[in-house]
């Protein structure tokens, strides 16, 4: 393969502006939102109060009145005052959804920040209850409160939850780490199944009978980039971690692939057999889609560890330049390789000060804003185009097959823009 | 603990920002860690507003626990007053800053800032977003409001509009309109639009128009303790309360007040002939209690329908919620589990249900049309156009809406009549719904599609459960004869039926049964 290093050198000893202070981002708890969608025999049982019910149900839209398979334990005044009673309570609420959901197999008590500050013992709980409602439910622990985690966060806290559990093998097997939508999970188990791997677990599973193990042996390459705990919590299983960049446009995911195709001795001509189409297919979907991308500029305002391989992606492979590339944190592990990728130029920043970076934006004038929900509208009455950053976790994006879908997530905002004429004909 | 899916309410910290968010030259400072900062979208992205709410978070996180959140605190609440240079401040903490007991109030005292700072009290563990935004506009209004002289002219204030509430743009506008020809201008109308300095203005006024109850109650109480202004009762939703409201303030100002009502339509519309199908169609009402008492007087008197259930999410309101229902010869449902209200409008099984956008859902699932008279409510009502609830045009676009999701009266006596015709069949549905197949049964938003898909499997579980109990079975021919009464009016014929089987002691129905019941409660 063509060593497409950049000539700048990347940005991988790029200093990083790293600033504290406001932060306009999603707790970990969002996370729920999709990965209770991928686990079809989960149910996620947040205790918390009534904002993180609201913040629930802000963020899952339309889809909270389809039967959900979450919900919050709500602490009341009485919760708070003693301890003991805040287990009793739990017990209580938890044999009362059991017994409405029989389909429920895994359970998972999501901690929040009031669950945190007043220290209740989640984890104890979940020991406790797992032995109450065994063999038929596991019940398992982590914490998406918004002082630990970020958005995208709650799904690594959740993945490293399972990761302690998971059966013990010997086998020398790839482990692929990270909920994708299933077409998109399909499309990546024929590709590796086309180069002659088929080995193959994946974390998380759709459902617990699906048994996912791990070893000394096993190898994992991880298709989402804020997987950092749980990257650790599988190293300290004896995996072993295949470095690549992220799976994003025709380039990443060629890369992805050809990481663990290395790993396992696949030969060039089975991959360049396996790869050719639907490279090809991939890069003429993103020269389509990317018509108005090319020499635009980007800023990404950080929300889900997904900017660094989404600015690779629009600067390498759609023409953009990149102003600045803000991820609320960066793993050297993880964002490595594709910081090694990323041209020399953007700042690099890690968490946020939001005013300041505001400020930063509205000086620098981008063509394209990458931020929450919270701050697109008032870009956009500024005059600035923006896309929401939370659609590119919910959208299929990875793989070839979605390139193309992934460049017109970014170029549709920048065509509307062109298309509306909404001023005086004069 | 109480497990919940659904929420009526978001906890009372966002009822401040519905405050905040609603006036100008104001700034909320929120103790809050770093997620907290989801409710913005409500206000950018449900309401579109085109900034962001003016609320700087403190945004903590677990690495800053300990004595360092009162600085960041601190930091944050200095950094907020250089930067936007608010006329006055409120700040407060959210449910987990609660926990970590810094005083936000004892910690901007300190500060020395030159602008007045509000300090705000709000039990997040045992009240609700209604009760944030009583209370904030409250503590705003008694921090700020001066004595003074009242206008020359009779002014009044308008009292109760925030950020997020359900048609508050449009209300303020036409009863504004509706105050000017009475002769009356408004003085303020606060907190939407407000600023601090016009708060300090709000004793000038010769009265005050309560809009919404929910929102600024303890103020108006407030204003007419302190300042001796006396306000409104009525709130104008329906022809006759706006009338009535209009009376009131005849009252209270003494002049001879005459609306114009020129534009209202709402009379006759509701008396021509094709409304004659409305004529006690059974309705179930649930929101928030203001909305729900207003719009119950207006579905009995002025649509003529039948109220078989009613009920508010938010306590505060369960006073005036039961006295209404009582006067309907109901027993009110109090209560903020959408699973009880699901119950409740299983069991009522209403023609039509006036709800908040969960009731949407819910009527969604039973196969029930409904209409969306109360928050909470999604983007979609949050409309471009000009869509009032209060005053005479309010009375228009109410009437509108609560017979868009009903068959329509010619429409519903063609299914009758033919029946059997293939086109005006059970299955082929009403015709403005394209006589698509009823399959697709959930779609994204909007409308009643597939009714009998979904009102079937409703019926065999109804009848499952009246058979246990009641021990009354349908015979089969009696079972076919039911299904040619046309589907919207077939679950009350069925209940009917049985009531008046189980009434009779007759625990098999057949065809003879299925008549005389007909006959029994013929209108």
């Amino acid at each position: 393969m063509n060593d497409l290093t950049p000539l700048g050198g990347g940005c991988r000893t790029a200093p990083v502006l790293k600033q504290r202070g406001q932060r306009e981002v999603f707790c970990g708890l969002t996370g729920i939102i999709w990965l209770h969608r991928k686990m079809q025999d989960a149910f996620f049982l947040v205790v918390g109060s009534r904002t993180c019910a609201h913040l629930l149900q802000s963020a899952a839209g339309v889809m909270i009145f389809a039967e959900p398979r979450f919900g919050t334990a709500i602490l009341e005044e009485q919760d708070l005052a003693g301890m003991k009673d805040a287990h009793t309570e739990l017990d209580r609420e938890v044999a009362r959804l059991l017994a409405r959901r029989p389909d429920i197999r895994q359970l998972f008590l999501v901690g929040s920040c009031p669950s945190e500050v007043i220290k209740i013992d989640l984890a104890r709980a979940a020991e406790r209850l797992t032995q109450i409602h065994a063999p038929h439910v596991r019940v398992l622990n982590y914490s998406g409160s918004g002082i630990e985690t970020t958005f995208t966060e709650g799904e690594d806290a959740c993945l490293a939850s399972m990761v302690p559990v998971l059966k013990d093998t010997t086998a020398r097997e790839l482990l692929l780490v990270g909920a994708l939508p299933d077409v998109v999970e399909d499309q990546m188990l024929a590709l590796l199944g086309a180069i002659g791997i088929d080995n193959i677990r994946l974390l998380p599973a759709r459902r617990i009978d699906d048994t996912t193990a791990v070893g000394p042996n096993t190898v994992f390459a991880l298709t989402q980039p804020f997987l950092g705990e749980t990257h650790a919590a599988l190293m300290r299983r004896g995996a072993r971690h295949i470095a690549a960049p992220f799976p994003f446009g025709e380039d990443g995911t060629t890369r992805w692939l050809q990481a663990i195709a290395t790993e396992f001795g696949v030969s060039a001509e089975v991959f360049a057999a396996a790869t050719d189409a639907p490279r090809d297919r991939a890069r003429r979907a993103i020269a389509q889609a990317s018509e108005h991308l090319a020499g635009k500029s980007v800023f990404f305002f950080p929300d889900s560890q997904l900017e660094i391989p989404l600015a690779r992606f629009l600067t390498r492979e759609c023409g953009m330049t990149a102003i600045e590339v803000g991820s609320p944190y960066i793993h050297d592990t993880l964002h490595g390789p594709d910081l090694d990728l990323l041209a020399a130029g953007p700042q690099i920043s890690e968490g946020q000060d939001v005013d300041l970076q505001l400020d930063r934006a509205r000086a620098a004038r981008p063509d394209l804003t990458i931020c929450g929900l919270g701050l697109a509208n008032p870009l956009e009455a500024e005059g600035l185009t923006t896309k929401w950053a939370i659609e590119l976790v919910f959208t299929p994006v990875h793989f070839y097959e979605q390139a193309g879908d992934l460049a017109g997530l970014f170029s549709r905002p920048m065509r509307r823009k062109s298309l509306l004429r909404l001023e005086a004909a004069e | 603990m109480k497990l919940t899916v659904w929420t009526y309410e978001g906890p009372p910290h966002v009822g401040a920002m519905r405050v905040a968010t609603a006036m100008q030259g104001l700034h909320y400072v929120l103790h809050a860690p770093q997620g907290d900062t989801y409710a913005d979208l409500l206000f950018t992205m449900i309401e579109r507003r085109n900034h962001r709410p003016p609320v700087t978070y403190t945004t903590f996180q677990a690495r800053d626990l300990g004595s360092d959140t009162a600085t960041l605190f601190k930091t944050a609440c200095q950094d907020a007053v250089d930067r936007f240079k608010p006329q006055a401040i409120i700040v407060g903490a959210s449910c987990t800053a609660e926990l970590i007991q810094d005083d936000p109030a004892g910690l901007s005292e300190t500060m020395g800032l030159t602008i007045p700072v509000i300090p705000l009290e709000l039990p997040s563990y045992s009240r609700k977003e209604n009760f944030g935004a009583d209370e904030t506009f409250y503590q705003i209004v008694r921090a700020l409001a001066q004595p003074q002289d009242r206008t020359a002219r009779i002014t009044c204030n308008i009292l109760g509009p925030t950020a997020l509430g359900f048609r508050n743009r449009d209300d303020v506008e036409e009863i504004t309109g509706l105050l000017s020809d009475l002769g009356i201008d408004v003085n303020v109308t606060a907190p939407l639009n407000a600023t601090p300095a016009d708060i300090a203005r709000l004793p000038a006024a010769h009265f005050n128009v309560l809009l919404y109850p929910e929102t600024g109650e303890a103020a108006a109480r407030w204003l007419e303790k302190t300042h001796g202004q006396p306000f409104t009762k009525v709130v104008p939703i329906g022809v006759g309360a706006t009338r009535d409201f209009i009376a009131e303030i005849a009252a209270i100002t003494g002049l001879a007040c005459a609306a114009d009502e020129s534009r209202l339509r709402l009379p006759w519309w509701t008396s021509s002939v094709d409304s004659t199908y409305l004529t006690g169609k059974r309705v179930f009402l649930f929101g928030d209690g203001s909305h729900v008492c207003a719009m119950a007087r207006m579905a009995r008197d002025e649509m003529g329908f039948e109220v078989v259930g009613i009920g508010c999410y938010n306590r505060e309101q369960a006073r005036p919620v039961r006295a209404m229902a009582k006067s309907l010869g109901l027993e009110a449902l109090i209560t903020d589990d959408y699973l009880d209200v699901e119950a409740a409008i299983a069991a009522a099984s209403p023609e039509m249900i006036m709800g908040t956008q969960m009731e949407r859902h819910i009527g969604k699932r039973l196969g029930i049309p409904c209409a969306v008279i109360s928050a909470p409510v999604h983007v979609q009502d949050y409309s471009a156009r000009y869509s009032p609830v209060m005053g005479f045009e309010g009375a228009n676009v109410i009437f509108d809406t609560l017979i868009h999701p009903l068959v329509m009266g010619l429409e519903e006596h063609l299914l009758t009549m033919f029946r059997d015709d293939f086109e005006f069949n059970d299955a082929a549905g009403p015709s403005h719904h394209g006589g698509a197949a009823p399959t697709a049964a959930v779609g994204a938003s909007g409308g009643s599609t597939a009714e009998k898909a979904i009102v079937e499997p409703a019926l065999v579980e109804v009848a499952t459960i009246t058979a246990d109990t009641d021990n009354v079975v349908w015979l089969s021919d009696a079972e076919r004869e039911l299904k040619k009464i046309p589907f919207f009016v077939r679950g009350k014929a069925r209940r009917n039926t049985e009531a008046f089987a189980a009434q009779k002691g007759i625990q098999h129905i057949s065809i003879e049964t299925l008549y005389e019941a007909k006959a029994h409660y013929a209108r």
